[in-house]
């Protein structure tokens, strides 16, 4: 199937504002399901609440939208019950790694072959531009008009922490770099964990001096780091930054085919106790 | 040819996993907590020796979701907890109301609010099973009164649960949870089991919601011919999302009607000694057990007393108990709460018949003898209707 099919046209156009991110991360991520020839029937987009939950409303595959915060625990169910699916997560910052964050650190120890894309713009869009578990220091948000006066998460960082075989972090500027990313976190057997950058024009640019798409988009630019130039860095030198680039690509047996041997062992005990 | 009968002498809530296999369920997502426990250990043992899963969440709310998500891949599944986490439960139980997916939720129930007596029994979550979520809806609750109970109203619950499309409360209590009885663990006939629907159409035409006349549409698992859109939003028979006054009104009555419309299918109340009473207890889940010694004890004293057991709460028995109203002198409620069924059963009450409850909220049962003195006590203030 080629990338625009797996697109609800009819929907269009899209709810999200003019020069918000999430268009361009949705438009990589079909792209990417067209290269690994998946299907409608054997895909599954979950998501929660939140600008970026509104995402599976665009994606005519399987569909299941569920709660704030705990997308990855439905994920975690269906790709359970049904190993042969691909099971795509897809998360805001606000969703998946604030109040979702426990779910997430959870996922990557687990190791279920689900795949999560979180968009990080930084602040609660859908509300009106809160703060969000991820939004830096200092930075002015509809609920921190006096600066934010808490540090966000390297939310890669933790994920890679947790335990996660694939992690990686691209934004929204460069996205042939993410598409890249993301297509290899789908293909990676075990969880897989991509964090995109992405420009709030709306409410976190137009609080911040960047009201303007490309102001945000080039903000982001200039901040950006790679993993490798980011080891020079000292620690407050690398908060201020978006580091860029992979935080994890290993080869990790995931729960489904480890349960396999759970499975085997218990029969042996039924069937030795018969 | 005869089926096969396992007799064992074992708790309630091992029971309740032998019942929920022998109902087809294949699939548990939990987080252990007393009272509960065992029913996780004993899913971690028995499912995968059926070919099923375990799967221990963070927490209960990443329980309930993972259990959603399975069932909507075809599996049919179920966690259990007590107060606590049925509290945390409460917001993707609506998940489960509004996008229909078939599942079973166990609460042992154990003395609140808050941490409570973690070790002790209560039936405080009464009313919580019917109204602990937002938001208008229906939902089927089941309570067991004995080891029994837990295997064979089990295969009930998730028959409901899949004939209807919705969750299903299984009201347990620490007594009936932990006692240990003699059960049978018997090999259902497939007859015994309901499945969900599954479409005939084509897939170009399946329409996840698109419900007949107080049923519901059949559920296509992910993964199958259909692609399949679920939502916990407010959604159109497609499960797109859709902010129609007049859809909303269709969806939200429907999720109410296919249960209450349906009240006889789903409502098994069990009568002792109904047929020539003065008192009848109305009471549910452990309790019932004390009311029964109560009622025997009476009935040797040459009382006229009996028990109607309310073995489905939700829908509530409306029927069964206004025809108690209606043939008693008197109605006694026992219930270890400070008095959540009774309302319904004052609410009912439209035949000036003396209702009163016999509670307790001390952690502890209510013994037969508490129940016998209530009995005598409104004997003796009733005195001018008993005669």
């Amino acid at each position: 199937m080629k990338a625009q099919e797996f697109l609800v046209k009819e929907k269009f156009p899209l709810f999200w504002c003019a020069g918000c991110g999430n268009g361009s991360v949705m438009h990589a991520i079909v792209r990417c399901f067209e290269k690994l020839n998946y299907t409608r029937e054997n895909t599954v987009v979950v998501t929660g609440i939140g600008c970026w939950g509104k995402g599976d409303d665009y994606i005519n595959t399987n569909t299941f939208h569920g709660t704030h915060g705990r997308a990855l625990a439905f994920g975690t169910g269906i790709k359970l019950a049904n190993p042969e699916l691909n099971v795509v997560v897809l998360m805001g910052d606000g969703d998946g790694a604030t109040i979702g964050g426990n779910h997430l650190i959870h996922a990557a120890r687990r190791n279920v072959d689900v795949t999560s894309i979180v968009v990080n713009n930084l602040n609660y869009g859908m509300t009106g531009g809160q703060y969000s578990g991820t939004t830096p220091c200092n930075k002015t948000t509809s609920t921190s008009r006096y600066g934010h006066i808490e540090h966000g998460f390297d939310l890669s960082g933790l994920v890679a922490a947790a335990g996660a075989p694939y992690v990686a972090r691209g934004s929204v500027y460069g996205i042939v770099q993410l598409e890249k990313f993301i297509l290899e976190a789908l293909k990676k057997k075990g969880f897989s964990f991509v964090e995109a950058i992405s420009q709030c024009p709306t409410h976190f640019g137009r609080l911040n001096g960047m009201k303007e798409p490309a102001g945000m988009l080039n903000w982001i630019k200039e901040n950006s780091v790679s993993v490798s130039s980011a080891n020079q860095l000292s620690d407050s030198e690398r908060e201020n930054k978006f580091i860029l680039g992979k935080f994890a690509d290993k080869e990790k047996e995931d729960y489904s085919t480890k349960y396999l041997r759970v499975i085997r062992e218990a029969k042996k005990i039924k069937e030795g106790g018969k | 040819m005869t089926k096969k009968q396992d007799i064992r002498f074992i708790q309630g809530n091992v029971a309740m996993v032998e019942g929920a296999i022998a109902a087809g369920a294949r699939f548990y997502a939990g987080y252990p907590i007393t009272p509960s426990s065992e029913v996780a250990e004993a899913s971690s043992i028995r499912l995968p020796q059926e070919d099923g899963l375990y799967v221990q969440m963070e927490d209960e709310i990443a329980s309930i979701a993972a259990i959603i998500g399975a069932s909507a891949s075809g599996k049919k599944s179920y966690t259990a907890t007590s107060g606590p986490g049925f509290s945390l439960m409460q917001e993707n139980l609506g998940v489960a109301i509004m996008a229909e997916v078939p599942c079973v939720i166990i609460n042992v129930q154990r003395s609140g609010p808050s941490t409570g007596l973690a070790t002790k029994p209560a039936q405080g979550d009464f009313l919580q099973s019917r109204w602990g979520t937002h938001g208008d809806h229906g939902i089927i609750v089941l309570s067991p009164s004995t080891v029994q109970d837990c295997f064979d109203l089990m295969i009930d619950a998730f028959n409901y649960a899949e004939k209807y499309r919705t969750p299903v409360i299984f009201l347990a209590d620490e007594i009936v949870g932990h006692i240990r009885e003699k059960v049978v663990i018997r090999e259902v006939d497939e007859n015994e089991i309901i499945n969900r629907a599954q479409p005939d159409c084509e897939p170009e035409e399946y329409k996840p919601f698109n419900h007949t006349e107080n049923g519901v549409a059949p559920l296509a698992p992910f993964g199958d011919k259909y692609v399949v859109r679920l939502s916990g939003s407010t959604h159109d028979e497609r499960g797109f999302p859709c902010s129609r006054p007049d859809n909303a009104d269709k969806f939200i009555r429907h999720y109410t009607d296919k249960i209450e419309k349906n009240y006889k299918d789903i409502v098994k109340v069990r009568k002792y000694n109904l047929e020539d009473v003065d008192i009848t207890l109305v009471a549910f889940g452990g309790s019932t057990r004390s009311a029964l010694e109560a009622m025997n004890m009476a009935r040797k004293e040459g009382k006229k007393v009996g028990v109607l057991q309310l073995v489905t709460l939700w829908p509530f028995p409306e029927d069964e108990v206004i025809d108690a109203l209606i043939n008693s002198k008197a109605v006694i409620v026992p219930e270890m709460n400070l008095g959540q069924m009774i309302r319904e059963v004052k609410r009912l009450n439209d035949f000036n018949t003396v209702v009163q409850g016999v509670n307790r909220i001390d952690s502890m049962a209510i013994t037969p003898k508490e129940i016998l003195d209530k009995i005598a006590e409104v004997e003796n203030e009733s005195s001018r209707i008993f005669g």
